[in-house]
């Protein structure tokens, strides 16, 4: 199968699908008991058939990580998976224009985002560690003479949908980097580009069973979390599933890192510049779409600077295009999947229901994939659901506060602490907002900016430990203590 | 002899009571009996009667948790500097009252008087060991993280908020003060359940940071059954952390399950040597890292 993209900026570039892909188990693709299709967000047309991994799938890939783990990766030389982490990332970048139309076509991100943000830093993921494969013992862990990095052995790795490569890359390249040995199971619904990550592990040579890729739905992901035979798991996803996972980690003695989204926060101030913010703001949520997890924006405007703010976003949003994915002037893609189109669209209704104020952008959708308008609420209560949970699409709420007091013990009320933006050209004000913000990270006068050096996770019930960075390769050593369990 | 941490005697904020022989908590900066009133025989390592001690329930874990979340956000902002000089000053009615807890852990726990002034010796050390990292722990554990682009972005550490504390059952004292002082040290506060069979050292110890005017709710202690006890707190959800040293291994497994409720920083280690020096690791297991971006001007 075949697609032209003309617009896209990779000219006459191609990619090229299988019709139907294996399971990446022990360095090849191999076949499995029954398939199901990926479909293209933005068209419902059919991409690729795709292999449900089964129970037997996933205890092949886990034990072809183990044997890797035990017959290569824990025994090489830190210098030499490096290599191989270079030569991975060197390949992606080489693959790079393909990997954000094969993105965008499977996910409906808008080709701007992947191939400007998703693909440079999903690359750039491999080549910030593949430095520290072999500096790990410098990274200044422990403060313990005595304490050698260990790598923790067989890693289970589940990820959802919104950036599904960069995803993968941040679960994947400090896992290698330490010295594990990976199975990872894609969301159903983007499961093609982490495919194509298969086949670049093949191209760069990397033993066979380092690197797993098990495709399936959400049980799937169950078996990979819950397979007695990894010692860590590593979870993307929505806050219920990650405590299901955490509990079941706790029982087994497993390492856990998770990473699970919730509502941010913006604060703008009066004193704010209101173009800035609302083009940071406008710019963050809906066209960078964070991550989908940072996403479900709730803005929170300082009482005199309401109006201004609201006037500034709305006259934003309305200029922003939702169409064809992979159009380079396409601002809004599709929705990921009927699913969660069917979740937002609810949840508007309910917030509609309760009182919020809707105001979507004017313009009509295309017939066929799923599609919702960038959206704002105002007249929303901090009760209400659309302000408390999280959202699959980005839709801002924006309310008032009076004091700064009141607007960070507002924001500190939710069980979650992922991320938070504040906007003035005070200083003293913005470090006092952020110094008080329980959130795993807070963008000052910006939002939505992410680095492979950067430590990122949330606060309470937004996740458990970091990604990224020094603080990240935490997740993957046997260090005592900080896991849930030392075994 | 070790070397003792003050060479003048100094005056503590308010006396150390000399000896109760019916023991209440400590919540919230006052000694109040368990709510349910219930007490429970303190039996020395002979068998003999040393003292009563409260018996605590659900309702004196929530009071506690009430304690530690009010006393929270003072504490957690106060300047490391500042913690550390109230933790020094706990050091230092310890060190004070030095022969006060070597009787009662000589009494509580047998063996001979020379172990029992080394472990008091140790726990005054250990817990100046600890106090000195409140302004230090912040370098050590923050970076500074080079990003592409206009933008400075620094990672620091942040107390995760309320920790409840199991103290190690069979290390009275030194034991106790190993688990309790990484946790607060970084600005959490704690609600540290005493071992079963060493109650009085615990509730010693909260007439020492009592004693030493440590501001009330920081520590809050509940002395009883852990069995009881650890299942509320673990459940809690205003409980930000739980270090399981105290809990035999399957009911800290069931704690850690409970914990995952509210996902809770579960703190486990194996086998710790409470003599060894501690390490870093357990205070980074109550912190959180929070990573602030600022814009740069580009050129």
């Amino acid at each position: 199968m075949r697609f032209e993209y003309g617009s896209a900026p990779e000219g006459g570039s191609r990619i090229t699908l299988r019709g139907s892909y294996g399971l990446f188990i022990g360095g090849e693709f191999v076949s499995g008991s029954s398939v199901f299709k990926t479909i293209s967000p933005a068209t419902e047309e059919v991409l690729a058939e795709v292999t449900h991994g089964t129970t037997e799938d996933v205890d092949r890939g886990v034990a072809a990580a183990r044997l890797a783990y035990e017959r290569t990766w824990s025994m090489m030389p830190g210098k030499d998976r490096a290599k191989y982490l270079l030569r991975i990332a060197r390949r992606l970048k080489e693959r790079a224009g393909e990997l954000a139309v094969l993105e965008s076509l499977d996910s409906g991100k808008p080709i701007r985002q992947t191939r400007d943000v998703d693909l440079p830093l999903a690359i750039a993921h491999f080549y910030y560690h593949a430095g520290w494969a072999d500096k790990l013992a410098y990274a200044g862990f422990a403060g313990n003479a005595a304490f050698s990095a260990r790598p923790l052995g067989v890693v289970g790795q589940v990820i959802g949908w919104s950036s599904p490569l960069l995803m993968l890359a941040w679960k994947i390249a400090p896992a290698l980097a330490c010295g594990n040995t990976v199975v990872l199971k894609p969301a159903e619904t983007t499961p093609l580009t982490a495919l194509a990550f298969a086949e670049i592990c093949a191209e760069a040579g990397l033993p066979p069973g380092v690197v797993n890729i098990v495709t399936g739905d959400g049980l799937a992901g169950q078996l990979v979390a819950g397979h007695p035979g990894i010692d860590k798991v590593a979870f993307t996803g929505s806050p219920e599933v990650g405590k299901e996972i955490a509990k079941s980690a706790a029982l087994w003695g497993k390492r856990l890192t998770l990473e699970l989204g919730g509502t941010s926060a913006n604060i703008v101030c009066a004193d704010a510049d209101i173009d800035a913010a609302a083009q940071g703001i406008v710019e963050g949520v809906f066209v960078r779409q964070g991550h989908a997890c940072c996403a479900s924006s709730r803005v929170f405007v300082e009482a005199p600077a309401f109006d201004d703010l609201v006037a500034a976003v709305r006259c934003r949003m309305s200029a922003l295009r939702s169409g064809d994915p992979l159009d380079e002037s396409t601002d809004i893609g599709a929705v990921n999947s009927n699913a969660q189109l069917d979740n937002i669209i609810e949840l508007a209704r309910a917030a509609e229901a309760d009182g919020a104020v809707r105001w979507s952008t004017p313009g009509t959708v295309p017939d066929r994939g799923f599609w919702f308008p960038p959206t704002m609420f105002t007249a929303v209560s901090d009760e209400h659901r659309i302000a408390r949970e999280e959202l699959s699409w980005p839709v801002l709420t924006v309310s008032e506060f009076t004091t700064r007091e009141e607007v960070v013990e507002r924001i500190n009320s939710t069980r979650y602490g992922l991320s938070a933006g504040v906007w003035t050209p005070d200083s003293a004000q913005s470090a006092w907002v952020a110094a008080r913000l329980r959130a795993g990270v807070v963008w000052v006068n910006s939002f939505g900016r992410l680095d492979p050096a950067v430590p990122f996770g949330g606060f309470q019930e937004s996740g458990l430990g970091r990604e990224g960075g020094r603080h990240g390769l935490e997740a993957y050593l046997d260090l005592p203590g900080t896991g849930t369990a030392d075994v | 002899m070790a070397l003792r941490l003050t060479s003048t005697s100094r005056v503590p904020g308010r006396p150390m009571s000399n000896v109760r022989t019916i023991h209440r908590l400590y919540i919230g900066g006052a000694f109040p009996r368990a709510a349910s009133g219930r007490t429970f025989d303190v039996l020395g390592p002979d068998g003999a009667l040393l003292a009563s001690a409260a018996l605590a329930a659900g309702r004196d874990v929530r009071d506690a948790v009430v304690a530690a979340r009010a006393a929270f956000p003072a504490w957690s902002r106060a300047a490391g500097y500042d913690r550390g000089q109230a933790l020094y000053r706990v050091a230092e009615v310890m060190d004070d009252h030095r022969d006060q807890f070597v009787v009662q852990l000589w009494r509580s726990t047998g063996g001979t008087p020379d172990a029992a002034c080394a472990e008091v010796d140790a726990a005054v050390d250990r817990w100046t060991w600890y106090a000195g990292w409140a302004d230090k722990i912040t370098q050590v554990r923050g970076t500074v993280n080079p990003v592409a682009g206009a933008f400075g972005t620094i990672s620091l550490p942040e107390p995760v908020g309320v920790t409840a504390v199991l103290a190690p059952q069979d290390s009275a004292l030194l034991g106790l003060v190993s688990v309790l002082a990484p946790a607060i040290v970084s600005g959490n506060t704690a609600v540290l359940v005493a071992s079963e069979r060493y109650p009085l050292l615990a509730m010693g110890f909260a007439e020492a940071l009592a004693a030493a005017a440590l501001p009330a709710g920081v520590v809050n202690v509940l002395t009883g059954e852990v069995a009881e006890i650890s299942p509320w707190l673990a459940a809690h959800q205003d409980v930000n952390a739980i270090d399981l040293a105290g809990a035999p291994g399957a009911l800290a497994d069931d704690l850690a399950v409970a914990a995952a409720g509210n996902l809770k920083r579960v703190v486990r280690f194996v086998d710790p040597d409470w003599t060894a020096e501690p390490g870093l690791e357990r205070m980074f297991a109550t912190l959180e890292t929070k990573t602030i971006w600022h814009p740069l001007l580009s050129s």
